[in-house]
């Protein structure tokens, strides 16, 4: 069967709707079936209705999908409890250790993303995976720091992210690649973008995964979720009425 | 003797610029030399096979081995000469002659 690629993590910029515009047609072109952008950085709903049409008329699966970055644990179990039925994926930015591990704990979070450039603040250890393994979270990988670093800051970065997906694949934790992406010269095809896995050690099948099947897994299971007809994982309504 | 397998990668150049083909091939070698070193570079066996300027497409080729080596690096090159570009490839084969027929260049 043919993979369906997702991108998960455009960023999509406030008050430059054509940019916008021009960034969403050119992922069609690319290739990509399912796009995901977060909803809660400065774009109005107007925008984000504007570009969610554009999705449909395109073809492209749209994700409404939400960014989180709480600064304390009380805070973060507010906004889940705010928004968890109102977005069909939920990211956490951990920027705390504390978060981190609420984050991984909590079964409504479905990513979660560490800061890639402050590299004393990614706190995906083998504690952290093996919370995050007794829930269905993923752990997201941005592939912008890859693209737009070089030198040592690189180096740096991928020595990290290779380190931080052995952990993932021990505790079998899945791998999220999104591009994290704001302009449009820095987009690159789907099987591009899984090559710059194999700068960490993976193989083809599990660097496509990456950008397919694992997204996929994550937005039918929250997609059924959100059904009225859904009531807890294996059960949901068939027919209401008398019995 | 091992005969060594090669692959032709077709490359569509996305940018506003022309670049000559020298600059072109010095980019491709910078971007692995920077990311794999020159004990990577050496494997890769990289060279210019056709440039067609006006269509902005490329045929560079490589070795089987080192195929994913220079995926990766061409995937990190972000600008040539100041300036800003993308190389996507468009088509990978094991024959020059089958390479042309999928992106008819």
């Amino acid at each position: 069967m043919k993979r369906q690629f997702a991108d998960l993590h455009l960023i999509l910029k406030s008050n430059k709707i054509d940019e916008n515009i021009q960034l969403i047609k050119k992922i069609k072109f690319l290739g990509y079936n399912l796009l995901g952008f977060s909803s809660n950085n400065s774009l109005d709903k107007h925008s984000i209705n504007l570009l969610r049409d554009l999705c449909k008329n395109l073809e492209i699966d749209y994700i409404s999908r939400i960014d989180l970055s709480p600064k304390t644990r009380n805070e973060l179990k507010i906004k889940l409890r705010k928004v968890r039925r109102k977005y069909e994926i939920v990211c956490v930015k951990c920027k705390t250790k504390e978060i981190a591990r609420q984050a991984a704990q909590d079964r409504r979070v479905d990513l979660i993303n560490f800061p890639s450039l402050s590299f004393r603040n990614r706190f995906f250890d083998r504690n952290e995976a093996e919370l995050v393994s007794n829930n269905l979270t993923a752990f997201e990988i941005d592939a912008k720091p890859l693209l737009v670093l070089y030198g040592s800051l690189r180096a740096k970065i991928i020595s990290l992210l290779r380190r931080e997906t052995v952990i993932a694949n021990d505790f079998h934790v899945p791998i999220v690649l999104s591009s994290g992406i704001s302009e449009s010269i820095l987009l690159r095809k789907p099987r591009e973008i899984a090559a710059l896995m194999f700068l960490l050690d993976m193989d083809q099948t599990s660097a496509l995964d990456t950008i397919s099947t694992n997204p996929n897994t994550i937005v039918l299971r929250n997609r059924e979720k959100l059904k009225s007809s859904f009531v807890a994982p294996g059960i949901r309504i068939i027919k209401e009425g008398d019995c | 003797m091992k005969r060594t397998k090669r692959r032709y990668l077709a490359l569509e150049i996305d940018s506003k610029a022309n670049f000559q083909p020298k600059i072109l091939i010095d980019a491709i070698w910078s971007s692995i030399l920077k990311l794999y070193g020159e004990y990577g570079a050496s494997q890769t066996s990289l060279s210019l096979i056709d440039y067609n300027l006006e269509e902005k497409q490329v045929i560079i080729r490589t070795n089987l081995s080192a195929l994913n080596i220079v995926r990766t690096s061409l995937v990190t090159i972000t600008s040539i000469a100041e300036n800003r570009v993308a190389l996507h490839v468009l088509s990978i084969s094991g024959t020059i002659k089958a390479l042309k027929e999928k992106i008819k260049m």
